[in-house]
């Protein structure tokens, strides 16, 4: 991909908003038919960043470029404006029909009536909201208002969709099928897309690519799989649900595998560490394994501890275990192996994890 | 009690017979209420949405001086006005003082402020991202206003019925620059000072009535399309 232009460039972006700044991107670069994550805790500039690249923000320093031409936010940018489309958390429908709504965008532009007709039809079969089209904007139920903000977005043709957490306010069924459907418009018409999200579940399905911020910068930018197991530090780790962090001290090294001592009990962990190194390990609480009996004999696995079970916490389909194994750890275990383990808090059991599912960061 | 009752039937009598003076009295109040109002919408409401969405130094000072005008008191104004269009002051080569003229500037003066306020609080009121997402499907500077006075239009309507129910009612102005001549300037409100001044309750009474029954009529019928737009 990196021999292809950038759809969009970004260089030393500074953004200050309400007197302090709340953006600082060194480089950001989207290219075409890429569909983006950015996550991150709320208030650390996601929805900023995307009015920035929407150019509706005033810039305090920094440069956009589209298809390497610069960018001036604001109205002298009319033209740019017009190559993007932005949907809010918040519908933001005009008090109009849902079928005037799809149809701003379009009209703004001066299109004549019959194309305007065309493709708001289309748009609106996209989205499902073809039987809403006579119906006042302020009658919608909170899915439907979000497809007609998403359909008007979409009406445009833009080349590049910004969402900024469009299905937030949302309850999960609603949600689920505007996520489906928007899978499948963004599959199909190939648009470039960045979405703000909170949930794993849509970096994992629309996303090809994820960008983590933290306090208006950039920490880390890859594939979800990439993120989730080797986050860059630790607020990458536990945003993720790395639940297990631990600091540990390098005790031998050997042939790329080494062993760290973490509260006076020594973990095997693949790499190379230098002894006396401070390191911070991270381990998934899935990678966690429980077991009544020692499952040295039948496993390669290399880190087993006895430990005791502290607490257990069901959580819809999985349920998580907290142990005292010397340190805490969590685990994450399917209900069905609860229910064959018999666990309850108290009771003396083995956890274990793979040397290959510890992933480590140097500290600093 | 009977001087009342008496009033009552003799107005309603007056009114019933079309009496060519009130007729007379009262068209020109409408026509001098209505075009001030419509003076005052043509300035407020663009001074208003420049107010609520421009971002420059004194602008909070300016929207606080714009709230205090809205309770501007209308013999102020009409001080004021005088001393403007006085044969020496800084209007008087107009020569309009005591005419229909200087009483649409005074009421004009007065509700211009109403309007302005409420344009900027139904312009404020709307979705703070609104704006934002206006720009954000391409709107140029002027379809941005557009788009946005246009969604505060149901807001925008109580402004009209609150500028015209402060000048169709309010007589300290009216009779300073106008000077309540007969047959010239003479409306609703300084018609009924003058009666009452006379002892004719009867005739006060039946301008009184009208003038109210005229308030009601213009609200009720901006209110019957504020409320059918209303979301329900």
């Amino acid at each position: 991909m990196s021999n292809i232009d950038p759809l969009l460039e970004i260089r030393d972006l500074s953004v200050v908003r309400g007197g302090s700044r709340v953006l600082q991107i060194p480089s950001f670069v989207l290219h075409s038919n890429e569909t983006v994550a950015l996550i991150g805790p709320n208030g650390t500039g996601k929805s900023s960043f995307l009015l920035a690249l929407a150019g509706l923000l005033p810039l305090e320093s920094g440069d956009i470029f589209f298809r390497q031409q610069p960018i001036v936010p604001g109205f002298a940018s009319t033209d740019y404006r017009r190559k993007l489309a932005m949907v809010f958390q918040e519908p933001l429908l005009f008090d109009t029909t849902v079928f005037d709504n799809v149809a701003v965008g379009l009209k703004l532009r001066h299109l004549g009536r019959r194309e305007i007709n065309e493709r708001v039809k289309s748009c609106m079969d996209r989205f499902r909201i073809t039987h809403l089209a006579d119906r006042s904007a302020r009658k919608l139920s909170g899915g439907e208002a979000q497809r007609t903000s998403l359909a008007r977005a979409f009406a445009t043709n833009p080349e590049i969709v910004l969402l900024d957490e469009p299905f937030v306010a949302l309850d999960p069924p609603t949600r689920q099928a505007l996520s489906d459907d928007l899978e499948m418009v963004l599959r199909e018409s190939g648009t470039t897309a960045i979405l703000t999200t909170h949930d794993q579940l849509d970096c994992l399905r629309l996303a090809d690519r994820v960008v983590v911020m933290q306090h208006g910068e950039i920490v880390q930018s890859g594939t979800t799989s990439s993120i989730n197991n080797h986050p860059a530090n630790e607020f990458v780790a536990t945003f993720v649900g790395m639940e297990n962090i631990f600091t540990g001290t390098v005790t031998d090294s050997d042939n790329g595998l080494f062993s760290v001592s973490v509260a006076g009990q020594i973990m095997e962990i693949m790499g190379d560490g230098a002894p006396q190194e401070s390191v911070v390990i991270c381990i998934r609480p899935e990678h966690v394994a429980i077991a009544l009996t020692n499952p040295e004999a039948k496993t390669s696995t290399r880190n087993i501890f006895p430990c005791t079970v502290v607490k257990i916490v069901q959580l819809g389909l999985f349920t998580k275990v907290y142990l005292d194994c010397g340190f805490s750890l969590v685990s994450s275990i399917t209900n069905q192996s609860l229910d064959n383990l018999l666990l309850k808090p108290g009771a003396q059991v083995f956890a274990s994890f793979k040397a290959t599912a510890v992933h480590v960061f140097r500290k600093g | 009690m009977e001087l009342f009752i008496e009033g009552i039937v003799k107005a309603w009598n007056l009114i019933v017979s079309l009496d060519a003076e009130v007729l007379a009295v009262t068209m020109l109040s409408l026509k001098i209420s209505c075009t001030a109002t419509l003076a005052s919408l043509f300035i407020g409401i663009p001074v208003g949405v420049i107010l609520a969405l421009s971002d420059f130094f004194g602008r909070r000072l300016a929207i606080s001086l714009v709230n205090t005008g809205m309770g501007l008191p209308p013999v102020v104004v009409g001080l004021f006005v005088t001393l403007f269009l006085w044969r020496n002051g800084p209007l008087g080569f107009l020569e309009i003082l005591y005419t229909p003229s200087a009483m649409i500037l005074a009421q004009a003066v007065i509700a211009t402020p109403i309007v302005t306020g409420i344009t900027v609080a139904s312009i404020q009121n709307l979705p703070a991202n609104l704006k934002l997402q206006i720009q954000a499907l391409g709107a140029t500077r002027l379809q941005t206003v557009w788009i946005l006075v246009r969604e505060a239009r149901l807001p925008l309507l109580a402004a009209v019925m609150a500028g015209f129910g402060g000048v169709i009612s309010e007589v300290g102005a009216s009779i300073m620059v106008g000077g309540n001549i007969k047959e010239q300037t003479r409306v609703l409100t300084t018609a009924t000072v003058m009666e009452t001044g006379k002892g004719n309750f009867d005739v006060a009474i039946a301008l009184s009535l009208i003038l109210m029954v005229l308030a009601f009529s213009v609200n009720y019928l901006l209110t019957v399309i504020q409320q059918r737009e209303r979301p329900r």
